[in-house]
Formats: C-alpha cells, sequence, structure tokens
C-alpha cells in the first residue's frame, strides 16, 4: 500500500514540474488549419457540384481529392511540419489518416513490399477502420432490430 | 457562406480534440479511432447527417465525418438487403476512401524515401 | 576491490588510451559540433536504411578510436558495445567485420554505463589488455523503433527528447593516456510508476538519484568531491527531478550537475525540447566535451552515469511503466 502512495506522489510531482505546452496557443492554430483544410475540401466541393456532380460521387471525389494532397504533401515531408503546427487541425481531417497510411507505406518500404509495406501500410490507420467497422455494423444491427418491429 | 461554415465548423471540432489531446495526453492513434466510433454513434442519433448537410465540408471532411459515412452506408445496405447489409454497408461506403488512401500511399512508397526529421 | 554495496574502486586505475566520436548533422549544428571526431551529412550515414546507417556509425567510431590508439582489431581483446534496436542489430553488423571478440550489451540509453563499466572490470581483473567500449543509436532508426514513422505528423510534448544520431567508443588498457577510470557504482534498476514514454527524463532521474546516492555513501564522499557529476539523458524536466530527488535525501548536486542531453543540443535554437537522448546521446558527449575537459585537467574528477529507461513497444502496450537504470563511473585526470 505504501508503494503506491509514493508512486501515486512522485506522478503528481512528476506532473507538477513537467512544462506544458501553450493550450491557446494550439488551440488556435489547431482551429486554423483545422478550417483551412476543410475549406478546401469545401471549395474542390464546391466545384464538383457545379460541374454537375451528384451528392454521393461529390462526397468520393472530394475525400480522394484530399487524400491524394495529403499523400503528396507527406512525401515531400511537408506533412509533417504542418502537423507540428496545427497538431489536432492536420490529425483530425481526412487528410491526417492518409497521412497514417502513407507514411507508413514510405517508412517500412525498407523491409519489402509485401512485409515490409504490405503488411505494416495499416500500422496506425487499420484500428481506425477495425473500430470504425465495428461500432457501424453494432448500430447497424441495432438499426436493423428496430425495424423487425 | 459555405466556405465560413466549412472553416468555422472544421476549425471549432479540431480545436477540441486539441484541448483534448493536450490535457489527456491520448496517443494520437487512439483519438482516431474515437472520433470515428464518434461519428458512427452521431451517425446513428440522427445528428451527424442533418449536421453535415448545414456545416458541409467543416462536418464531412473530419474524421468523424468518415464515421458517420460508415453508418449511414450500413443504414442504407439493411434498408435494402436486411440482415446481410450489416456487412456490406460499411465498406460500400467507405471504399472510395480506404482504396484511395491505400492505392495513393503505395504508390507514394515507390517514389519516395523516408526522410530524416530537422 | 569491493566497495560498499554496488562499488567496485580499482586498486590500479583502468585508463582510457584514446576516445573517438562520430555523429550526425544536428549534432555537428549543436554546441559541440566541432569536437567530434567525424560528422555526417547524409542521414542515412552512406547506408541504405537507418539500421545500415546506425551500423556504420559503429564501424566507424571503432575504426578511428583504433586509428588514434594507434592499434588494429587484432590487439583488442573484447569488445563490449550495445544500441536501442531489436536484438542490437546496429552492433551486430557494424563490428562483425572487425574479428574482434565481443559482447553486445543492453542497458537503454545507460549502455555506454555498463560497457565501460564490464571493460574496466575486464581490464582491471587481468582478463584482457585492452578492450573497446562503445555504444550508439540514430535518430531516425530508434523513432521507427519506439515512435511513429518519420513522416507521420505528431507534436512532441515540452517533456520528449530527442535521439542523438552518433557513436562514442574508448579504447580501455592498463597504460596510461587521457584519462583513467578509478571505479565504478553499478545502478539498480528503480520504477517510481510513470507510464508517460514521452517523458522519459521523469522516468530515468529516480534511478539516477539512487546510483549517485549509493556512489556517495559506497565512497562516503559528499557532493564537491566532484568537479562535475553528469547524467546520460535527462534532460530539463528529468535534471530538475534529480537534484530535487537527491536534496530530499540530504545532498545537494546542484552545483555539480550536468546533463549530456542538454549539453548536445541548443534546445532554443534546434528545437529539441527537452534535450537529447538515446545510447549515443551520453556516449558521444563523453568521447568528445567531457574527456576533453578531463584531459586538459579543467575538471580533476568526474562522476559519469549514463541514464536508461527500460521499455519496449511491447512493454508500453501492455500498459507496464517505465522502469529506469543509471550506472555510474568514476573518471579522474591523468
Amino acid at each position: 500500500m505504501t508503494v503506491k502512495t509514493k508512486e501515486e506522489k512522485y506522478n503528481a510531482y512528476v506532473k507538477q514540474v513537467t512544462p506544458t505546452t501553450n493550450m491557446w496557443l494550439n488551440i488556435c492554430k489547431a482551429f486554423l488549419v483545422g478550417g483551412i483544410i476543410c475549406t478546401l475540401g469545401q471549395f474542390i466541393t464546391n466545384w464538383l457540384k457545379n460541374s454537375g456532380l451528384n451528392q454521393e460521387d461529390t462526397a468520393a471525389w472530394t475525400s480522394l481529392a484530399l487524400i491524394l494532397l495529403s499523400v503528396i504533401l507527406t512525401g515531400l515531408n511537408l506533412y509533417p511540419k504542418i502537423a507540428k503546427f496545427g497538431g489536432a487541425g492536420s490529425l483530425v481531417p481526412i487528410t491526417g489518416f492518409a497521412n497514417s497510411v502513407v507514411a507508413a507505406a514510405i517508412e517500412f518500404k525498407k523491409e519489402g513490399w509485401v512485409f515490409g509495406v504490405g503488411a505494416k501500410i495499416f500500422t496506425i490507420a487499420g484500428p481506425v477502420i477495425l473500430y470504425g467497422i465495428i461500432s457501424s455494423w453494432l448500430l447497424g444491427l441495432i438499426y436493423w432490430i428496430t425495424q423487425l418491429f | 457562406m459555405d466556405y465560413v461554415k466549412a472553416f468555422l465548423i472544421g476549425g471549432l471540432i479540431c480545436a477540441v480534440v486539441q484541448i483534448f489531446m493536450d490535457r489527456t495526453k491520448l496517443m494520437p492513434g487512439r483519438i482516431m479511432v474515437g472520433l470515428v466510433c464518434l461519428g458512427a454513434i452521431l451517425g446513428f442519433a440522427g445528428v451527424y447527417q442533418p449536421f453535415i448537410d448545414w456545416a458541409g465540408c467543416g462536418a464531412s471532411v473530419p474524421l468523424a465525418g468518415f464515421g458517420n459515412t460508415l453508418y449511414q452506408g450500413v443504414k442504407e445496405a439493411v434498408d435494402s438487403d436486411g440482415l446481410l447489409g450489416l456487412f456490406r454497408g460499411g465498406f460500400e461506403a467507405s471504399a472510395a476512401g480506404i482504396s484511395g488512401a491505400l492505392l495513393f500511399g503505395y504508390a507514394a512508397s515507390l517514389i519516395f524515401d523516408p526522410k530524416m526529421k530537422n | 576491490m569491493i566497495v560498499g554495496k554496488q562499488s567496485i574502486q580499482f586498486e590500479q586505475a583502468v585508463h582510457i588510451i584514446s576516445a573517438a566520436s562520430v555523429a550526425g548533422k544536428k549534432e555537428a549544428e549543436g554546441p559541440l559540433g566541432n569536437l567530434f571526431d567525424k560528422t555526417y551529412e547524409d542521414p542515412y550515414i552512406n547506408g541504405q536504411t537507418w539500421e545500415e546507417g546506425e551500423a556504420n556509425l559503429q564501424k566507424d567510431a571503432a575504426a578511428i578510436v583504433m586509428e588514434k590508439a594507434k592499434m588494429t582489431p587484432e590487439q583488442i581483446r573484447y569488445i563490449f558495445s550495445g544500441d536501442l534496436l531489436n536484438q542490437l542489430i546496429a552492433t551486430s553488423f557494424g563490428l562483425m567485420d572487425y574479428n574482434i571478440p565481443i559482447f553486445g550489451l543492453y542497458g537503454a540509453c545507460s549502455t555506454m554505463g555498463e560497457a565501460l563499466s564490464l571493460g574496466a572490470m575486464t581490464v582491471a581483473g587481468g582478463y584482457a589488455e585492452h578492450v573497446i567500449a562503445m555504444a550508439s543509436s540514430h535518430f531516425g532508426s530508434a523513432e521507427k523503433t519506439f515512435r511513429f514513422p518519420l513522416e507521420y505528423g505528431n507534436q512532441r510534448p515540452f517533456s520528449a527528447t530527442w535521439t542523438v544520431t552518433g557513436s562514442g567508443a574508448v579504447i580501455l588498457g592498463k597504460e596510461k593516456g587521457i584519462a583513467r577510470i578509478t571505479g565504478i557504482t553499478t545502478g539498480k534498476i528503480v520504477d517510481y510508476g510513470v507510464k508517460d514514454s514521452m517523458n522519459m527524463g521523469a522516468c530515468m532521474a529516480p534511478a539516477a538519484a539512487d546510483a549517485i546516492y549509493q556512489n556517495l555513501m559506497d565512497f562516503d564522499i559528499s557532493p564537491e568531491a566532484y568537479d562535475r557529476i553528469i547524467t546520460g539523458d535527462l534532460g530539463y524536466v528529468g535534471q530538475t527531478i534529480l537534484i530535487e530527488l537527491l536534496k530530499d535525501k540530504g545532498f545537494d548536486i546542484s552545483k555539480q550537475h550536468m546533463d549530456c542531453g542538454i549539453e548536445i543540443f541548443d534546445s532554443e535554437r534546434q528545437d529539441t525540447h527537452a534535450g537529447g537522448s538515446g545510447c549515443g546521446c551520453s556516449a558521444v558527449t563523453f568521447c568528445s566535451y567531457i574527456l576533453k575537459q578531463i584531459e586538459k585537467k579543467a575538471w580533476k574528477k568526474v562522476l559519469f552515469l549514463p541514464t536508461g529507461a527500460l521499455l519496449s513497444t511491447i512493454s508500453f502496450n501492455e500498459g507496464k511503466s517505465v522502469p529506469g537504470v543509471a550506472h555510474c563511473v568514476i573518471v579522474e585526470c591523468e
């Protein structure tokens, strides 16, 4: 029991002496970067809509365009710089998801095309897909049950 | 007006997540998983789709929009195919995004080498 | 001679005959940049992968340290070396061509202290004429092993450290050299239950405090006996904690304390946050700045203790805390 209190005390002390990031500044940066990426998406969406695409195809093309942009920026090593500045602003949009896929693909190519890139491309993004599918499946099941009555 | 809404709402979602990250020290992977699940739940609750209709890309570009897409896909597939739709809908709706990330990511790994951070 | 609980005092000091330090571009641009024997523009250190690059760091450090002592690989009885990668691949692939009997060591970032301790014991015991003690780390290979792919965008907290790209090597022997090792205190594994892998300083500070305290008790001396007490890679956060922890035990080391991680980078200019880290951090700083200060007798007696955080990605994912370890080496001028 005494060990635990010692650990707790130390952890509390560590928290106190560890400098924290300037939260307000970080929030503003995240707001700015996230906002810009979403506005860019809106710009693509509006342009596609005006050229006569339907709602669903527009959404898909917008995602693809943002993913491609993120992949190029990651390959040129610019996305990590944007992320360092923008934090959640670059993590939360679909571009952050794409970055996590392409970063793993580039890093692990040295370990081979099958067991390197092939096996590790979803190292970071895999959980997002797995839990996205599980949660939508469970919610869909509830929806299916409600439709029975 | 579309652009202002996309900027403000998208920015706001990111800002809230930033507070969460700084406060909790959660790893980015957990944050991403949480956002997708949250999007699916809000989609189920019937909140997220109207939110996207109003805020446009401000709501659809963040990962929560991806979760909503998954759920909407499952829902539509259940409506048309019944129980089998549960297994079809998610990937059907997200196919473009996932395939895009995989294909572009693979292409990038052919072109680019890992680089040092400064 | 066995001293106290955890220490050895060598009846005949073991001499450091030569030292070599090699480092990457960012380290070369740092405050110690012009003290290194060799620096590299190429982040892959003339290899194809990060791992090959780190192996090349060890290869070059070993070559330079032997060249400086005018020795050939046949004259080296043993190598004591280690790195941070799984199964020590940088050590194995970097040093195999020398055909020297080798002990591969893992002490996380404390490896240089472990290598110096074991090397000095081997020489003092009369089991070898000359041995090499060395260690390395590489930013790219360490990030890939322990954190994220380098292209992945994320923010590093202020408590995070920057893995040093570099390798440091010394040759130990019985004849007079540039400095001498007069004693060691081997550290225990100390765990205060910190789980934040982005705050290594806080994980390792208790181990450093424990090792320094034991050294002072075993040799029955006060911190003033040393011109410097030099930790490996505690960084700014760990330094604050270490000084506080030792104050609680009745010793004030705030005047003597120095940290290799703080010295090797200019945190303002180079954006390295809490400082440098990795086996290479303490090894490179020791083999350049610290030994040069001792050689010119600016410092007469130094306590050098590289610090290591004992975690792996598996232990971290399984929810284990991050224990620390630190190995003290007493280095005096000739």
